[in-house]
């Protein structure tokens, strides 16, 4: 198990500094630092501005600097546009939120989508089985900033059940939303793939012998089944982390949650390369450690891989 | 009668219209008798007895009449089926690479048909799961019963699968091609191991085969079988000394022999049958050398032969036995 | 956005069966893809709306950047959609004609997903048939690269790319085309794997043919099946990536407009009364979608018959 993990690292921590590289190349390769505004700043101020924050050392140095105290301290340094903000504290107030309603929309993802895939297999070609392709079809077409806008339209505009916004320390009524639009498409792709593999696990040749063995449908099902069934899904959970993170600016934006993705846009529009840096960095480095732990997962399921 | 089963059909609803697998097949099996039902794939074995033991792929629908122990098992509850199947009808698979879950090791997947059929703790279980791999003969049971199917080698897997369908000590167990995937020296084995099961547990044996050869020491009685329909039926030893239907003859001329030396061995014409478009006649009579109008027309039935050499035969074929020899 | 495994694998045997079975294969295809219902309508959809996307321009009465002055004081109640005014879908908010507006805001979209398809689609077969032509050293660590790149978010270094290099649509071409391609570089590696041992593959190696030749010539095309079906997949991928970035506002940039775009304005303007400007924008945009998934699953069960 130590080994596996260790060679997975071993993929991981080149994956985060190529990142990190990336993202400092295109940083360098901006035209124009994060201080020359629309009114240009006197040379010798800027130089000043500059030298605080380590921006006149040569590029090799204020990368290395950089990765050494994010990896150290865990420090992503001082934003560029809030003096009085570090990117931590940036982080501090943002994450949070977007962890609560991230958390939320994931398990009603992997679980609801999980029941209907199986369900639908389980009773091909009945209503219930047309139901959920049906479902899960239409959720296709209905990622989360077309979800976001329908359901405010709904339940906000027509209905009025629902704040169409703000999170208010995250009492469930401004969570439904966020949760839903957020976790529909992911939910819908799923159960899609739920609904194949058991589909195709029923037909194995094992479930055949376990019920020539008699075994009733409800422990063929959970004993024999779902294992196998479930491999497709566990490998596409990493996809959906990237993919639902990344959902996560459009909610945040869209329902004003004061979530980390909100940081994200307002610094890209305003240029505030640290924050942007010190997000996309930490989005890394939360995604390959969930990949992570997706692959021991996997591996702890199926006995063929080697730890 | 041990297992009898009269007048089977079994249609399957496809995309490309209804397949009719099975049409109509009848036999019968005594206690610790062995019976081989042979023909090529696609003729319609491993399909009557997958309907048998109530184990048909979804869009299949088994007609008919079959009777265990007097019971009628095309209409048993789920429930009662279960207790019938691996308790009192155990079934083992061509493919031993598939037929064992891959994610489960063997001791859980041999367990639960104890501690779910007969109560037992999981620890007896266990115990008597051991027990049963040493009689099969798996080298080091106690040590490798902890293992996952992966581990085996396809022998050594048939074997496991012999145990565990022999686990409730059945009365029946149909061997729906055990051999066919495996070398022949492990054929060999396998077949010598099955043969002192009927020995030592008196178990009544269906062996579903396309190797004659296989048949040929093993079998009591012997069904040959084609396009979903039992072209004829009798002892081994007569059924491969004097086939009564040109099919048999067809097929027995297809195995190569040592003993004897007929120059070129023979192959029967044509293709197998589309089973979704059978002939309104003999399946067989598209390829049958000695077909007349009447055999393309009007299907023969399955008859008793009660004057054949005071021998009990059967078969389904228009033609006179002089022409079929 | 991502492509399941059974599809891949669907897709791959559908390829695998285009290049064993030859011609009449494609002849059969046809024959099945427009036997599918759903395939054939929304086939038929996807054309529509492409003409709608280029013609559609001529049947506006108004162009896409002429304000309506009278209305525009009063969209909510005068903007509607109206044949007296010629505003066939409304006007925006700031009193532009909405049919126009999303003639364009289509036409962009459909762009953006079929070049960016187009990249991805090109760089990732290249790539896939080298590792996979190579195999051995350059294969793993060409494929070692594919998987550390698919576990960066690419979303953010996109949006990151935005920023710094300015918010064109050349920019956002190149930005997803070039993220979008490392499961086509997978999928084509693993069918040029099988290629590889082909008679007509080791033939021309025996003739002594270079083997970027040999790529170029022997294993690109008989790649065609598996690429035309991921790229009809690819293209609906696109355009909600492209749609994604522009509803944050970082896409396209006034006067270019996409779907995307209409869809964030509308959404922030329908507390107004005026849902029309939310509702057009959505229509195309789910139809178009629809329509590109339809004729995707439609092709892959047409090339390959066992999956049904």
């Amino acid at each position: 198990m130590l080994s596996f993990i260790l060679r997975r690292l071993a993929v991981a921590i080149p994956t985060m500094l190529i990142l990190i590289v990336i993202s400092f190349v295109l940083m360098f390769a901006a035209p124009g630092g994060p201080f020359n505004n629309d009114r240009p700043l006197p040379p010798e101020v800027l130089a000043n501005i500059e030298a605080r924050y380590g921006l006149d050392q040569p590029y090799i140095v204020q990368m290395t600097t950089y990765v050494w105290k994010v990896v150290t301290q865990f420090d992503f340094g001082p934003s560029f546009k809030y003096r009085d903000q570090t990117v931590n504290d940036i982080i501090r107030s943002g994450f949070p939120v977007t962890l609560v309603y991230g958390f939320w929309s994931f398990v009603v993802a992997v679980t609801v989508g999980v029941s209907l895939g199986v369900l639908a297999a389980l009773k091909q070609n009945t209503w219930i089985d047309y139901l959920a392709v049906g479902v899960t079809v239409g959720a296709q077409v209905l990622p989360n900033f077309v979800m976001a806008p329908i359901l405010v339209l709904v339940f906000t505009l027509w209905l009025g059940w629902l704040p169409g916004g703000g999170w208010n320390g995250g009492q469930w009524q401004y969570l439904v939303m966020p949760v839903i639009a957020l976790s529909t498409s992911y939910m819908a792709s799923i159960a899609r793939i739920m609904r194949s593999s058991m589909l195709e696990t029923l037909n194995a040749g094992f479930i055949r012998t376990a019920r020539a063995k008699g075994l009733p449908m409800r422990r063929i099902l959970w004993r024999h089944a779902m294992k196998p069934a479930s491999l497709p899904m566990i490998s596409y959970l990493g996809p959906a982390f990237v993919y639902m993170i990344t959902g996560s600016v459009i909610i945040d934006v869209y329902f004003s949650t004061g979530g980390i993705g909100q940081y994200f846009v307002n610094s890209a529009l305003s240029r505030d390369y640290s924050v942007i840096m010190g997000i996309t960095i930490l989005v890394g480095a939360l995604t390959i450690g969930f990949n992570l732990l997706v692959d021991i997962l996997y591996a702890w399921i199926d006995p063929k891989i080697r730890l | 009668m041990l297992l009898e089963v009269q007048d089977l059909k079994v249609t399957f609803t496809t995309g490309d219209g209804p397949v009719n697998a099975v049409n109509g097949v009848s036999f019968g099996i005594d206690t610790g008798q062995t019976l081989a039902i042979v023909g090529e794939s696609g003729s319609g074995k491993s399909q009557t007895a997958y309907a048998a033991m109530g184990l048909l792929a979804r869009n299949g629908t088994a007609t008919g009449n079959v009777r265990f122990d007097g019971r009628d098992l095309l209409h048993l509850s789920q429930n009662d089926l279960n207790k019938v199947r691996a308790q009192e009808i155990a079934m083992i698979f061509q493919d031993p690479m598939t037929s064992l879950n891959p994610y489960l090791r063997i001791s859980e997947q041999m367990a639960e048909v104890l501690t779910l059929h007969k109560g037992m703790s999981k620890r007896d279980a266990v115990t008597e799961a051991v027990k049963m791999l040493d009689a099969v003969r798996i080298p080091d049971a106690r040590a490798r019963i902890t293992m996952y199917p992966h581990e085996f080698s396809g022998g050594m897997r048939q074997r496991i699968m012999i145990a565990m369908a022999l686990l409730c000590r059945p009365r029946l167990l149909i061997a729906d091609e055990p051999t066919t995937a495996l070398d022949v020296t492990v054929q060999a084995q396998i077949m010598q191991l099955l043969g002192d099961i009927r020995r030592d547990f008196g178990t009544a044996i269906v062996l579903i085969t396309h190797d004659l050869g296989v048949v040929a020491g093993f079998c009591d009685r012997t069904m040959v079988m084609y396009g979903g329909q039992v072209m004829e039926e009798g002892t081994t030893e007569d059924v491969f000394a004097r086939p009564v239907h040109p099919y048999t003859v067809g097929l027995l001329r297809a195995v190569p022999r040592l003993d004897r030396d007929d120059g070129e061995l023979q192959t029967i014409a044509g293709e197998p049958p589309d089973m979704s478009r059978l002939p309104a006649g003999c399946p067989f009579s598209p390829r049958c050398s000695i077909a007349k109008p009447r055999c393309e027309g009007t299907r023969p039935t399955l008859v008793h032969m009660s004057d054949f050499m005071g021998q009990d035969r059967r078969r389904a074929c228009h033609a006179d036995l002089s022409e079929v020899a | 956005m991502l492509l399941s495994k059974a599809t891949t694998a669907a897709v791959a045997n559908a390829a695998d069966r285009a290049q064993t079975e030859g011609r009449s294969l494609w002849k059969d295809a046809r024959i099945r893809f427009f036997r599918n219902k759903a395939a054939s309508l929304a086939f038929y959809v996807l054309i529509a709306i492409t003409l709608f996307a280029i013609f559609g321009g001529y049947l506006a009465h108004w162009d896409n950047e002429t304000i309506d002055w009278p209305l525009m004081g009063n969209v909510s109640e005068l903007g509607g959609p109206s044949f007296e005014n010629g505003h066939y879908f409304g006007v925006d908010d700031l009193g532009r004609d909405l049919f126009a507006r999303t003639v364009q805001g289509t036409r962009i979209s459909l762009l953006v997903g079929i070049i960016g398809a187009l990249i991805a689609v090109v760089v990732g077969t290249l790539y896939g048939a080298t590792s996979g032509y190579y195999g051995g050293r350059v294969d793993s660590l060409m494929m070692r690269t594919v998987d550390i790149l698919m576990a960066v978010p690419f979303m953010f270094v996109l949006i990151l790319l935005l920023v710094i290099f300015g918010q064109s649509i050349l920019m956002i071409f190149i930005g997803i085309g070039l993220i979008s391609w490392l499961d086509m570089a997978r999928i084509a590696r693993g069918q040029t794997l099988t290629i590889k041992n082909k008679e007509f593959v080791e033939a021309a190696v025996a003739t002594g043919v270079r083997p970027m030749n040999i790529i170029t010539r022997h294993i690109v095309p008989n790649l065609a099946g598996i690429v035309i079906v991921y790229s009809t997949l690819l293209i609906p991928s696109m355009i909600i990536t492209e749609s994604f970035i522009s509803f944050l506002g970082l896409g396209v940039q006034e006067p270019d407009t996409s779907l995307g775009a209409l869809i964030s304005k509308g959404a922030s303007q329908m507390q107004y009364g005026v849902i029309w400007q939310l509702l057009f924008p959505l229509f195309f945009f789910i139809i178009t979608l629809f329509a590109f998934f339809f004729v995707g699953d439609g092709l892959r069960d047409a090339l390959d018959p066992k999956d049904r």
